[in-house]
């Protein structure tokens, strides 16, 4: 259990006094993926180098196992921070080591005689699949490569925790999505607890149980991923929960009209914010208002047992069965804008 | 050419080869530390201390300034102390070796300074004390940027130990100078050059191929 006790943190630039952290408090159970996730300045970095005391914060604690890390001698914090993993956005490889000896360095830190040491980093190795790559540097291994690297060197010291400070940042969306499986893999497989920043929805989406979002220093909301995206109305949530309008098909776009004319078909965007199934939605449209449409568009994320995302729809039966279906929408409080006439 | 003169070419040759690589290494044995301190110390560093680092700082910047052919002449009372004369290769080791440390300091913060910021972090979050971080993480990643720091140093040695040939310390710089500028020996004074430049060759070739061994950046 790791609890997060009203962190606070200011910087000062010349006269500047800014807070970047602001009495954060924050239980992360044990085998847990959490996920904090917040704008570019808001504090997210400050408050996951605290956790290891990279940053030493002004006021609060971190609690691990019943420890305050803010209060231990130089010689405990080290013993606590070989049982924290952690990884970075540009990976942190030492470039003189080859993969083999980068991921040996933690134990030679802790004075592990040398068959230990090749054990468990042939063994780790294989966890992150480069068993092949142990002899070359890291200048020839790809960014993906090279994250995997830093995660086998973090598990080096069979840590309880693992800190990712926007470890898929740098990485392109593939990457980014293999990353995260090997991290949610090791969440399972050994039980690590997992704590992440970033500032991308879809990573939280993707692997975390538990979200905490941070703005200006404070944390906004927290809860489970269903919870928080169902109920918060904080506006950088919702933010991160909703994507720009849809772009339209340039033949779509190129006829559109602003004004309704006879003959013409209302072109509406629907926001699917986990209220309504979309298959339910297409369902009452056919069966209740035997309306014909076409589906221009869509954008859906499935949690769990509701949905999320936007989706267009070109409404085509008649003037009546198109003005009943949007009224339905807008009885049932589902979002919708009519984006033009076509 | 008379073997004679070959032998004093030689010898000149083999005592500032000596006297180049000797005070490079006390050089560095002085400056190393010196540089790793500064290093250290500096804002926002490990050991950050702002009045240590000043110390330091003001101190080399002291022995920089020093034009070196007055350095061995104002460093004439310490030498005799600790090698009991003041002329020949054994004196002239002294004001080398004070002469280059504070250069080599230099060097070496820069050095260190190149190595990313980012991997001294990610050593401090695996739980590595100072020292593991100078000896495992930060020298490692800078050696490259140290061996160009050792053939730039031995480089201004083989100049400076020249300069110390003036006032008897042996070495081409000796020979150059009693049978070039005193006697007006147009070859033997032209063959000190010749060594001179292919030492100096010498020691960048290997600086460069150790360095690009070495960099796997």
């Amino acid at each position: 259990m790791i609890v997060i006790q009203n962190l606070s943190k200011q910087f000062r630039h010349k006269n500047q006094v800014y807070q970047a952290l602001d009495k954060v408090s924050l239980d992360i159970a044990e085998g847990d993926i959490v996920g904090i996730i917040g704008r570019s300045g808001a504090g997210k970095s400050t408050l996951i180098r605290c956790v290891n005391m990279l940053e030493r914060p002004d006021e609060g604690a971190v609690m691990i196992h019943g420890r305050n890390l803010a209060t231990c001698t130089p010689k405990q914090l080290a013993d606590e921070r070989k049982k924290i993993g952690m990884i970075f956005q540009h990976f942190n490889l030492l470039s003189s080591r080859t993969v083999f000896d980068n991921v040996a360095l933690p134990l030679e830190l802790d004075k592990t005689d040398k068959a230990t040491i090749h054990r468990k980093v042939t063994a780790l190795l294989e966890v992150v699949g480069l068993q092949n790559k142990a002899d070359e540097y890291p200048r020839s291994l790809s960014g993906g490569q090279k994250q995997r690297v830093a995660i086998a060197r973090a598990l080096a010291n069979d840590p309880h925790l693992l800190l990712c400070d926007e470890a898929t940042s740098a990485l392109d969306p593939e990457t980014t999505q293999s990353i995260l499986q090997l991290l949610r893999d090791i969440n399972r497989r050994l039980n690590i607890t997992i704590l992440l920043i970033t500032h991308e929805m879809h990573v939280v989406k993707s692997i975390c149980n538990h979200v905490a979002v941070i703005d200006q220093g404070k944390l906004v909301a927290q809860g489970t991923l269903e919870t928080l995206l169902k109920e918060s109305q904080h506006p950088v949530i919702q933010q991160f929960i909703h994507t720009q309008a849809m772009s339209l098909p340039p033949d779509i776009y190129n006829t559109l009209q602003p004004e309704y004319t006879p003959g013409l078909h209302p072109l509406v965007e629907i926001e699917l914010e986990g209220n309504v199934a979309f298959d339910s939605l297409v369902n009452t449209f056919h069966s209740q208002y035997h309306l014909p449409y076409k589906l221009i568009k869509a954008d859906i994320e499935y949690l769990g047992s509701t949905n999320f995302g936007r989706v267009l729809l070109h409404l085509q039966g008649t003037d009546d069965s198109n003005r009943n279906a949007l009224l339905y929408l807008n009885s049932h409080h589902i979002k919708n804008t009519i984006r033009g006439y076509a | 050419m008379p073997d004679t003169t070959l032998s004093l070419l030689l010898k000149g040759l083999g005592e500032t080869v000596f006297m180049t690589f000797v005070s490079g290494f006390f050089g560095f044995a002085l400056g190393l530390p010196a540089g790793i301190f500064l290093y250290l110390t500096r804002k926002g560093q490990l050991l950050e201390h702002v009045l240590y680092n000043r110390i330091l700082s003001v101190t080399i910047n002291i022995f920089r300034s020093i034009p070196f052919i007055i350095l061995i002449v104002w460093m004439i009372p310490f030498t005799r102390i600790l090698v009991g004369t003041s002329i020949g290769m054994a004196a002239a080791l002294v004001p080398l070796s004070i002469g280059a440390a504070p250069f080599i300091a230099r060097l070496v913060e820069n050095s260190l300074l190149e190595v990313p910021g980012g991997l001294v972090e990610t050593a401090r979050a695996m739980g590595a004390t100072p020292v593991q971080i100078v000896t495992k993480v930060l020298l490692p990643e800078a050696l490259p940027s140290l061996i160009n720091a050792a053939a730039i140093t031995l480089i201004a040695l083989v100049g400076y130990s020249a300069m110390g040939g003036a006032v008897g310390a042996g070495g081409l710089g000796q020979i150059g100078y009693q049978y070039g500028y005193v006697g007006y020996d147009a070859f033997i004074m032209n063959s000190v050059l010749v060594l001179l430049v292919a030492l100096v060759f010498a020691i960048q070739a290997t600086g460069d191929r150790l360095s690009r061994k070495f960099n796997h950046r």
